[in-house]
């Protein structure tokens, strides 16, 4: 086990590095002045360009920046946003929010996964599971932030069951329509994991072999079919976390959420380039190391992997 | 053991007696995976629904004025803004007071064209790249594959936001194409490569080669025409998702400029009345979800299709 | 259906003090499938009685499989009983409830499955799923007992340091210990009768007897019954005192073992025994009994004939092999690596015109040898001739036209061909890869080379899947010959099939080795196939080859005490004849 997290961990390192450069390389290596580029129709004053130029190494060579960069990333240096705060401290502010909220959803979707799952797969083509895959169906259809409307109209502004827009005052119980909302476009996923491993274990010769022994359907759906199950859908739903974190840019932005989504959404909006390479490489550090732990966490679930 | 006396049965003969060992016994009918894929395929009502809801989308993309008479940008007036539906315009007017079944209808082109050069570009890229490194293995595996690693792990969106960030007086349809397609290659790559992985090892791969055919060859005519069953379902349901991520990123501003006809680009419009007119909202939204359902419906129903384990189930 | 057998063993137990454990009684089974229904089982009647050993036989779909789990009434979702009764200890088990039928299973009738990878559960410890049998059955209540007499029930199906492997994983086990502990699963509740379904044929031949002795041996001392489910009539024999035949569905005989194999009655056992290669006792040569339609393996072995045997020594070499030797680096960890000798400084020679077999169990190396003659692997070191053409050092286009005198049949008659071509392309491919004839001349071939493999010319525009596994190995065959090659390497080409459908294959390529003057390298791990095949025998252990021999010597006079093991290990080899 040890051995498989270090040959996990050596592995991750030019995933990082790539990663990092790939980003690096689509902004700063295009031809001419790339923080004029990053201005698009704006014009920015001189003091801005300067400090941009000088944040990011320009007069350096390309290698040298991107190291220059790498080294700023490491040290916490992560520069400033177009407004002029540092990135590190809006970070310190937005990202416990963006967490709540991802966690939520993320609780959410698991026990979403995993119940209609379970119930779909053990009820396989009985009108329970032929509604399920219908139901499913059609929500991993709707756009995300499509779906963010329906809940904001219908939900907030017709039932008003929920606040319209979160604000400034980001507490569990106002995130819940978004969370659920996320989990409802997420979770389809992990319930045909699911569905489709409680099917497959169904017929397993080794759960023939449990009944042999003459344990009773009581024992056996838990620990022989459900637990075998889990594996899949325990490593899909922590992928999403990291997939979700670095995905809350519409959510954040449309239910008004202060996390680092909105960050990135209202930078967008703007049109301000640099703040939006800063917030995307982080969040993608932040995929790439959610992704590693997923990694981990299968070998402790799968004991083929835990005993090599 | 007891000895116990045993009676020699025998049962009468002609009752399942001896028969022509292995006698071939081919039906009537045809069968192979193509056929018998189309065969069930025919079989499913929803199978047409979602082919119908694709030619209607693909004939709109092509003459949108057999839809429509109404021209989507000309005869806007703010006097109509918000406008409720009335003769000629069925669905009513947008904030700027244009016509917003016109622009559905319009809006078609633009999310089909994404669609479809997203699939050519992850197609393009994803299926070398995934075939190369599984059949190849060894270094060319490592190489490749860590290069995979490296797009894979880049959320794809995320990648897509800065690439019409940084390209803001290039957005257009081919852009847009590219900054979708160029991340999401790395899926389909993955998936080709543990297609190639699994029937490399299969005996008529091998017989290939042992009877002469060279390696590439072998790729070409045995096992990429046998691992084309993922590619096709994944594709058709990223034709879909393509199609979404242009509607976000015009939603976000920064997909096709606010000229293009785009859905994506009308449901951030009609965003800010929401509560006012939200069916100036509606109807692009279910545009474009109808259209995602369609193709994501087309991409399930071939892949239960293509399964002959999944078709006896049913 | 069956009067004479009922009334007659109702007669004989009555005449002995006890009365059956298990009667099976009109017993139907079918199946619901997208094309209606299938009757798998049709009326089976038989009884077991308590201590005694019985053994179903039968091919694939003879439902005999379906039997057994009908017994423990664990079929399929698709599967029901449809009619009969299954009486044990006088109840009628197929009107019990799950609940009911849960107490029967473990405790009254134990289960031993056929596939030890698969039975058991990866993600749980093997001594947790001991325990689990152990306290379903309620032969123990508490932690500290339910162990101890988990740790007792692995001790007593061989597995010696039972109290450390309790911890590890199924996967950490190999075959041979999982089998083990999957029988010692079976045996612990101490069932009256354990059901084994073909609890040994994943498994090499050595280990199978080892294990099967074992059992044996557990059995005999808690005077449990069993019931073998069995494919093979040489391990039925041998171990079963009572046989019962089926085919399609129903019994066609049934009886005591040794009265079966030596006084057949139903034309169908007949058939079976007489294509059965364990009890076999020499080399089928082609065109023996052209027409028949009967294979008669042993009868057709048995025709002698020295003067071919001579011709066959004093024919030319055309493979040659030297110093065979293949090293691979075993990968572990990141950067380090293994050597791993698969193949050592084997050396062998086949006569134009014959065919050795290679032969040895899994691991041997059999198989990298066999890649390395294709052309497939290259050696680390040693020399391969075929036909005087060292393939070391060969240019691709040398290889190239090599491999024209050079054609493979693989094992798995499933993944041999590609399904997405016609029969026809199939055949043809060797042709068109080799620019040989116009589209005609090809097309024209692949008709006679489909009559050469009797199949019908009808099939070339059909695709494999409408084939059955031996058809699609004829095909294999088929599409070898296309060339017309000199030498055919076959992998195991016969050990997936039946043993009509693998007699019959047998057949065609003796038939087809006389007609055309072929060379065979026969792989196999069957021993009892090397027996009908085979002019000389390579035997392979752990990448040597440990004796050589003509077929005769082998099998009459083995020299090395592993050859001896493997041919006593052969099912059907210590069978009592009784007369």
């Amino acid at each position: 086990m040890t051995r498989y997290i270090l040959r996990r961990l050596l592995q991750a390192i030019p995933v990082f590095l790539g990663t990092t450069f790939l980003i690096y390389f689509m902004v700063f290596a295009m031809p001419g002045d790339p923080v004029l580029a990053m201005f698009g129709d704006k014009t920015p004053n001189p003091t801005q360009l300067e400090n941009l130029r000088a944040q990011y190494n320009l007069d350096q060579p390309f290698i040298v920046q991107y190291l220059l960069y790498l080294k700023g990333v490491f040290t916490g240096d992560l520069g400033e946003t177009f407004s002029g705060q540092e990135v590190s401290e809006v970070l310190r502010r937005t990202f416990p929010v963006t967490l709540k909220l991802v966690l939520m959803a993320v609780v959410i979707e698991f026990l979403l996964s995993v119940v209609i799952g379970l119930v779909s797969g053990l009820r396989e083509g009985k009108f329970v599971d032929n509604l399920n895959v219908v139901v499913a169906l059609v929500l991993t259809s709707i756009p995300a932030f499509v779906a963010m409307f329906l809940a904001q109209y219908f939900i907030g502004i017709k039932l008003g069951w929920a606040p319209v827009t979160v604000g400034a005052n980001a507490t569990w119980g106002a995130m819940f329509l978004p969370a659920l909302v996320i989990a409802l476009t997420v979770y389809v996923t992990g319930m045909r994991l699911m569905r489709g491993s409680v099917i497959e274990a169904r017929n397993e010769d080794y759960v023939r072999t449990a009944y042999a022994k003459g344990l009773t359907s009581r024992r056996i759906i838990p620990v022989h079919v459900a637990r075998n199950s889990l594996i899949p859908v325990v490593t899909n739903t922590a992928a999403s976390f990291g997939a979700l974190i670095a995905g809350t840019t519409i959510t954040e932005g449309i239910f008004n959420i202060p996390g680092v989504g909105n960050t990135l959404y209202q930078a967008i909006i703007r049109g301000e380039t640099p703040t939006v390479v800063s917030f995307v490489t982080i969040l993608t550090i932040v995929y790439v190391v959610v992704n590693i732990l997923v990694d981990l966490l299968y070998a402790v679930l799968d004991p083929r992997i835990r005993y090599v | 053991m007891s000895e116990r006396p045993m009676t020699h049965y025998v049962a009468p003969v002609g009752d399942g007696g001896p028969v022509e060992v292995d006698k071939v016994s081919l039906g009537s009918r045809r069968s192979n995976l193509w056929l018998d894929a189309w065969r069930d395929l025919r079989r499913r009502p929803l199978f047409y629904i979602a082919l119908a809801i694709v030619a209607v989308i693909l004939v709109a993309s092509f003459w949108p004025s057999l839809f429509t008479s109404v021209p989507p940008n000309n005869d806007c007036m703010l006097a109509n803004s918000n406008g409720a539906p009335e003769a000629g315009h069925p669905l009513g007017f947008t904030r700027q007071g244009c016509d917003v079944y016109s622009r559905i209808v319009w809006g078609a082109r633009t999310s089909m064209s994404v669609g479809v050069l997203v699939v050519i570009i992850t197609g393009a890229i994803g299926i070398p790249m995934g075939a190369l490194a599984g059949y190849y293995g060894g270094r060319l595996d490592s190489i490749l594959s860590r290069i995979g690693d490296v797009f894979f792990s880049v959320p794809y969106f995320l990648a897509a936001i800065v690439v019409m960030s940084v390209f803001s007086q290039y957005r257009n349809v081919v852009t847009i194409s590219f900054a979708i397609g160029g991340f999401a290659w790395a899926s389909l790559a993955r998936i080709v490569r543990a297609e190639v992985l699994r029937l490399k090892g299969l005996e008529y791969v091998t017989a290939s080669t042992a009877l002469g055919r060279s390696k590439l060859s072998t790729l070409v005519q045995h096992v990429l025409p046998n691992s084309l069953t993922p590619v096709i379902v994944f594709l058709t349901i990223a034709l879909g998702a393509a199609i979404v991520a242009e509607a976000s990123l015009s939603f976000l501003g920064i997909g096709l400029g606010s000229s293009t006809m785009s859905w994506g680009n009308d449901i951030s419009q009609a965003q800010q009345t929401i509560k006012t007119s939200p069916m100036a909202l509606f109807w692009p939204s279910l545009a474009l979800t109808v259209t995602v359902l369609a193709f994501i419906m087309l991409g399930e129903l071939v892949r239960d299709a293509l399964d002959p384990k999944a078709r006896a189930r049913r | 259906m069956s009067d004479s057998f009922q009334t007659q063993t109702s007669a004989a137990s009555t005449a002995v003090e006890d009365a059956p454990l298990v009667s099976v009684r009109g017993l139907e089974v079918a199946f619901r499938t997208q094309g209606g229904t299938v009757n798998a089982v049709r009326g089976v009647d038989f009884d077991i009685f308590p201590g005694e050993t019985v053994a179903i036989v039968g091919e694939s779909g003879s439902g005999k499989s379906t039997t057994a789990t009908a017994l423990i009434n664990l079929l399929p979702g698709n599967g029901t009983i449809a009619a009969g009764s299954i009486m044990v200890d006088g109840k009628d088990i197929t009107r019990f409830s799950q609940r009911q039928m849960a107490a029967i299973r473990g405790g009254v009738i134990g289960y031993v499955p056929q596939d030890p990878m698969s039975n058991l559960n990866p993600v749980w410890s093997v001594g947790f799923q001991v325990e689990e049998a152990v306290r379903a059955n309620g032969l123990a209540t508490h932690r500290k007992d339910v162990k101890a007499r988990a740790i007792e029930v692995l001790k007593q199906a061989g597995l010696g340091d039972a109290e450390r492997r309790m911890q590890q994983f199924p996967h950490q086990f190999s075959g041979g210990m999982r089998q083990r502990v999957l029988i010692g699963i079976g045996l612990a509740a101490d069932p009256k009768l354990l059901i084994a379904d073909e609890p040994t044929s994943a498994l090499d031949v050595t280990v199978q007897k080892t294990i099967l002795d074992h059992l044996e041996t557990l059995t005999r001392e808690k005077n449990t019954a069993v019931l073998f489910i069995t494919h093979d009539l040489g391990l039925a024999a041998e171990r079963a005192s009572k046989l019962i035949v089926m085919h399609r569905g129903r019994i066609v005989e049934a009886g005591a073992s040794v009265d079966i194999l030596t006084n057949p009655q139903h034309p169908y056992t007949q058939t079976l025994i007489a294509a059965a290669p364990s009890l076999a006792s020499r080399r089928i040569r082609g065109m023996a009994a052209p027409g028949a339609p009967v294979l008669d393996v042993a009868a057709l072995a048995a025709e002698h004939n020295p003067d071919h045997e001579r011709e066959l020594q004093e024919a030319p070499v055309t493979i040659d092999v030297k110093d065979l030797t293949k090293v691979f680096a075993i990968r572990r960890g990141s950067f380090r690596s293994e050597p791993l000798t698969a193949v050592d400084k084997i050396s062998f020679q086949v006569r134009k015109g014959s065919t050795l077999a290679l032969v040895g169990e899994s691991g041997s190396g059999k198989t990298t040898a066999a890649r390395m003659v294709l052309g497939l692997e290259p050696p680390t070191d040693g020399d391969i001739f075929v036909g005087g053409v060292n393939l070391n050092g060969l240019s691709s286009r040398g290889l190239f036209d090599l491999r024209r005198r050079m054609q493979p049949v693989f094992q798995d008659p499933y993944s041999s061909l590609d399904p997405q071509r016609s029969i026809g392309a199939a055949i043809a491919e060797p042709m068109k890869v080799h620019g040989i004839g116009d589209r005609e001349a090809r097309s024209a071939r692949v008709r006679e080379l489909l009559d050469q493999v009797s199949l019908p010319q009808s099939i070339a525009e059909r695709y494999p899947n409408e084939l059955s596994g031996g058809q699609r190995q004829r095909v294999a065959i088929a599409r070898a010959l296309a060339l017309k090659p000199e030498v055919v390497v076959l992998d195991e080409a016969v050990s997936a099939l039946d043993v009509l459908v693998q007699a019959q294959v047998l057949q065609l390529l003796a038939d087809l080795q006389d007609e055309l003057g072929l060379t065979y390298l026969f792989i196999t791990h069957d021993l009892a196939v090397v027996r009908v095949v085979a002019d000389e025998v390579a035997v392979m252990e752990a990448g040597r080859i440990v004796e050589t021999g003509t077929s005769d010597q082998i099998f009459e006079n083995a020299q090395q005490p592993y050859t001896q093991r493997l041919l006593d290990a052969i099912p059907g080899s210590g069978i009592d004849w009784g007369n």
